[in-house]
């Protein structure tokens, strides 16, 4: 049976982008010039955002209700799309430096877009599971694509073997969940009963494996080592794109499904604890920069759990209670990825060939040699830290407006208290680009030019952060409409 | 232009004008210095003039919010951008104003390395104070106390002395741990009342329709006055301060002790008082006896501080001391009091900034030891350094007297004992400041690098005029003052003891200082002569 036009147009855009990548891969033979693979590549990344409206434009449930094109899914594409065009803009020059190729990268970010288009919007356990399996797949060879460098290898090594158990999770979950609600189609577990220890035990390893790809404490060890080892403009992908689609399809599971009730609380809240002091905790002693703005992703996966722990305490609410911190969430992701992939972007830029100034020393004295950089980055560690005209404050203030909806002050207590000790070391880090002096020899090099297609993504990044920072009502609209999440 | 001078848009236009003046100095090339200093110079005396036409907007004996702008800013949740003017932030902003371009003259030559980037700090940092000042939105509120901690934290990491780093560091998590609180704080008391608007959950109060129960009004007005206690400082958590003050830059120590801890009195007034007034006053024993302790505990560190600028630091503790514990009186005379206190205060401790500044840029210490017979080479300083120490020890007919008469009077009605304890500090804040006087000017010069160091340039003089200027109007001329923050201060006693009667207070208030002042003009010239 050939699927209908409707149900190919909910899949478009994950459409395009595979098929973009898998043009990226085949043209290779052929083209011999490196930068019209950027172009390919940006074409398909926009053009798949530009489905992403298509698909929007028809929603309903796509294949017999394993895709969902909703509101929800509309929003995730469209930050997903965004996150690949900009990461590839950033990747050019980056690729140029290390003279890597250029097709496969391409073609890698493109699968692994559409692998998170494909979390984002799936409506059945197996559908997430195939986008799962094809962003995490790409994200593995990706980490380690600066094959020369050790670091790059053991950064792809321990992705992979520590994602692969996670997978692993998720699916042994997704099977006792049909074990016990006898479906794994989200759509139809109202009648699954939510007391049942089987269902219990299925959702909490479906958690945990969607735990291990958002880094949340306990399960966030690879963090570290594979944002330092992955090539920079990796790590922005990483810390943007699959976090939010995985969070996106945990929203999806806990925040929708009638079988994940209010007895997940507790779990969540635990979850975001932990990781909120591991990463600002971890964070406090780094002085690699890839390191340092990991470690502050682990924090701000906690950050985002907190308003799970709202989501999943109002879940018997169902007057909407938990509206604003789904909100809350999807602000927040997108705060945070324009946010990531300017902070990363930049430290690619710094880093130079081979990667060889991440040390924190090595952005003393940045403010005099390199001032428009140095402001660009203070501005996301500030959208970081949280601190006012700037997205990451409206998030943050979101968050903590979810939690105290749900009467959870000692949450947002703790959070609040993470907030302080994660200004500690943005603040070392804007510290010492303005207050201290570089070495000699650092000062006299010549600034460091960035790339035109680095300054876009710097200026996109920098006036959202900044636009989002002062007028969060579009946005904050468009995503408290009530049938946010299609049922 | 005539709706600007009805007052249309006077308040935004306070906020925003120095930040395009920034704006303006950012885009300019950095490598003529004059010229940016003029600019600087320029936006900051314009700005001190629109706030000016502020007095016109205020009429004398009224205890409302003025030239009120409220324009819809953000939906969900509903935040405004509501701005006013009140008797009592009146005066705090033209403080503010009127300390910026002191600031910038202060700096005209002892900044010499980042200049535009100095001046731009600056300015941002009186776009902060000035919007945290005029906010009546409490999340607009909290978006410029936020947004005034990094200049601050720039003017002293950047331009400070050898730790600055360290205290820059230490200034801006120390607010920000108080200040995330009462974020929470906030959010929480818009979940009850489904606004952020000042006014509008006053009128829910005062009407009934929002009633917190004890333990949550607690909680919540902890929550905002931690986060005010911090920038006050409030002992025990006043230790950010002396660090901040020593490795600040004389204008960094001027506008931080002039206006900055301002913010933490002033947001007492403003929020913890007619928010929580139950939890006030069941928390007020506590809060003076914090005060008392500060007063006195400040004064007797100043004593013994052998560092010129920590000891006028600590005598900021002491003295914002004095201002807590008139806030808490819940009198109308030590309302009053507190924030002729808080005026008195910017102008006094920031001449004395800006003279130990001065002997810093002569000498390159702050060390007590390293001065003394200073009268003998530069006797035009000497005689400004009396007449702020003066001041700030509260003598009479100059400005300190003022407000720590009417605290004291205020709060011995409250309770006598207060009042005797408080009044230590009077003492004990002659003690230290005379004791430093005399051993930094008087005596014979000690070291000879002293001998030769060249008296106040025009541009110092320049500066020390005004101040002292202002410092004997404010003496002289109180009702000036009083007149137009006796009706905002009753409007907030109103909110925390709605039975206290006006009249208790006000009129026996404005006469009865310049009565004191008349009599003890006498006496002063005599001291000064003395002095010299």
């Amino acid at each position: 049976m050939f699927p209908n036009t409707d149900d190919i147009l909910r899949v478009l855009p994950e459409l395009l982008w595979c098929g973009f990548g898998m043009l990226c891969m085949l043209l290779q033979p052929f083209v011999r010039n490196r930068h019209f693979f950027t172009g390919l590549a940006l074409v398909g990344a926009a053009a798949g955002t530009g489905a992403a409206f298509v698909a929007g434009a028809t929603p309903g449930q796509g294949f017999g209700g394993l895709i969902e094109s909703d509101v929800f899914s509309f929003f995730f594409r469209l930050l997903i799309g965004l996150v690949s065009v900009l990461v590839i803009l950033a990747s050019n020059s980056y690729l140029d430096r290390e003279k890597l190729p250029f097709p496969e990268f391409f073609g890698l970010v493109l699968f692994a877009t559409a692998g998170m288009g494909v979390l984002a919007s799936a409506h059945e356990l197996l559908t997430a599971f195939i986008g799962l399996e094809l962003s995490s797949i790409s994200s593995y060879i990706l980490a380690g694509f600066r094959r020369d460098s050790t670091k790059s290898s053991e950064a792809s090594l321990k992705y992979f073997l520590l994602g692969s158990f996670a997978t692993a999770f998720f699916l042994y979950g997704i099977a006792l969940v049909y074990g016990a609600s006898g479906t794994t189609n989200l759509g139809r577990m109202d009648d699954a009963d939510p007391t049942s220890n089987l269902l219990k035990l299925g959702l909490s390893m479906i958690l945990i494996g969607i735990g291990f790809k958002v880094a949340a404490a306990p399960f966030q060890i690879w963090t570290p080592d594979v944002y330092e080892g992955a090539p920079t403009p990796v790590t922005a992908l990483f810390s943007a794109g699959p976090k939010a689609a995985a969070f996106a399809l945990l929203l999806r599971i806990f925040g929708s499904v009638p079988a994940a009730t209010h007895f997940w609380f507790w779990a969540f809240w635990v979850l975001a604890v932990l990781t909120m002091f591991a990463g600002n905790l971890g964070a406090l002693l780094q002085t690699n920069v890839k390191r340092l703005l990991a470690y502050s992703s682990i924090a701000h996966a906690g950050y985002i759990l907190v308003a799970f722990a709202a989501v999943t305490f109002m879940a018997n609410d169902l007057n909407g209670g938990a509206t604003p911190a789904y909100a809350a969430i999807l602000f927040y992701l997108l705060s945070y990825a324009l946010v990531k992939i300017g902070a990363f972007t930049i430290v690619s830029e710094i880093g130079g060939a081979g990667e060889k100034n991440l040390s924190i020393d090595d952005y003393a004295g940045l403010a005099q040699r390199q001032p428009v950089a140095a402001a660009a980055l203070s501005l996301f560690l500030l959208s970081l830290l949280g601190l006012p005209v700037t997205a990451g404050f409206f998030g943050k203030f979101y968050i903590f407006k979810a939690a105290v909806n749900s009467h959870l002050i000692w949450l947002a207590v703790l959070m609040a208290i993470n907030s302080v000790i994660g200004a500690y070391y943005y603040l070392r880090l804007i510290v010492v680009m303005y207050m201290r002096e570089g070495s000699a020899e650092a000062m006299a090099a010549p600034a460091v030019r960035f790339p035109v297609a680095v300054n876009v993504v710097l200026a996109v990044t920098v006036i959202g952060t900044v636009y989002f920072g002062l007028f969060p009502n579009q946005v904050l609209n468009f995503i408290l409409q009530p049938n946010l999440i299609a049922r | 232009m005539s709706t600007l001078f009805q007052g249309g848009h006077l308040l935004s236009i306070l906020i925003f004008f120095p930040a395009i003046g920034a704006l303006a100095l950012l885009l300019l090339r950095g490598d003529d210095h004059l010229f940016i200093r003029r600019i600087a110079l320029i936006v900051s005396v314009a700005e001190f003039l629109f706030s000016l036409l502020l007095l016109r907007g205020i009429p004398l004996n009224s205890g409302e919010y003025r030239l009120v702008e409220n324009f819809n800013w953000i939906t969900v949740p509903p935040i405004h951008y509501h701005l006013g003017v009140d008797g009592i932030s009146l005066f705090l902003v033209i403080l503010t104003t009127i300390l910026t371009p002191i600031s910038v003259l202060a700096s005209w030559s002892s900044i010499n390395h980042r200049v535009k980037e100095f001046f731009v700090m600056l300015l941002m940092l009186e776009v902060g104070v000035v919007g945290v000042f005029l906010s009546l939105d409490m999340f607009l509120f909290f978006l410029f106390w936020e947004v005034m901690l990094i200049p601050m934290a720039f003017l002293i990491g950047i331009w400070g002395h050898d730790r600055r780093i360290y205290a820059a560091v230490k200034f801006v998590l120390y607010t920000m741990a108080g200040s995330i609180l009462m974020l929470v704080g906030i959010i929480w008391l818009y979940n009850a009342t489904g606004t952020f608007d000042l006014p509008t959950i006053q009128q829910m109060l005062q009407s009934g329709a929002l009633t917190l129960e004890p333990r949550a009004e607690m909680l919540l007005f902890l929550a905002f006055f931690v986060a005010f206690a911090v920038k006050v400082p409030l002992f025990p958590l006043h230790t950010w301060l002396p660090d901040a003050h020593v490795e600040a830059p004389t204008a960094g120590s001027v506008m931080l002790a002039g206006v900055l801890l301002k913010m933490g009195t002033y947001g007492m007034i403003r929020f913890c008082l007619p928010l929580f007034p139950e939890a006030a006053r069941r928390a007020a024993p506590w809060v003076a006896a914090l005060a008392i302790i500060g007063i006195i505990y400040g004064a007797l560190v100043a004593l013994v501080q052998p560092n010129l600028k920590k000891l006028v630091a600590y005598s900021s503790v002491s003295h914002l001391g004095f201002v807590v514990l008139g806030i808490f009186a819940f009198r109308n005379i030590s309302m009053q009091g507190a924030v002729y206190q808080m005026l008195a205060h910017g102008i006094s401790t920031g001449a004395l900034f800006l003279l130990v500044g001065m002997l810093y840029d002569r000498r390159h210490t702050f060390e007590i030891t390293e001065y003394g017979g200073l009268a003998t080479p530069m006797p035009k300083m000497a005689a400004f350094f009396l007449f702020a120490a003066l001041s700030s020890l509260g003598l009479p007919i100059l400005n300190g007297f003022v407000g720590e008469y009417l605290i004291l009077l205020g709060s011995y009605q409250a309770h006598w004992q207060w009042a005797s304890w408080a009044a230590l500090g009077v003492i004990l804040s002659a003690c230290y400041l005379l004791w430093s006087y005399q051993r930094v000017f008087f005596g014979e010069v000690t070291h000879e690098k002293n001998r030769a160091l060249p008296d106040a340039s025009a541009r110092e003089k320049f500066i020390l005029v005004t101040m002292s200027v202002l410092m004997l109007w404010m003496g002289v001329g109180s009702a000036f003052f009083t007149n137009r923050t006796a009706a905002a201060s009753q409007t907030v006693i109103d909110q925390v003891e709605p039975q206290r009667p006006y009249e208790a207070a006000a009129p026996s208030t404005a006469p009865a200082a310049p009565k004191n002042i008349a009599h003890a003009a006498k006496i002063n010239p005599r001291m000064e002569s003395a002095a010299r």
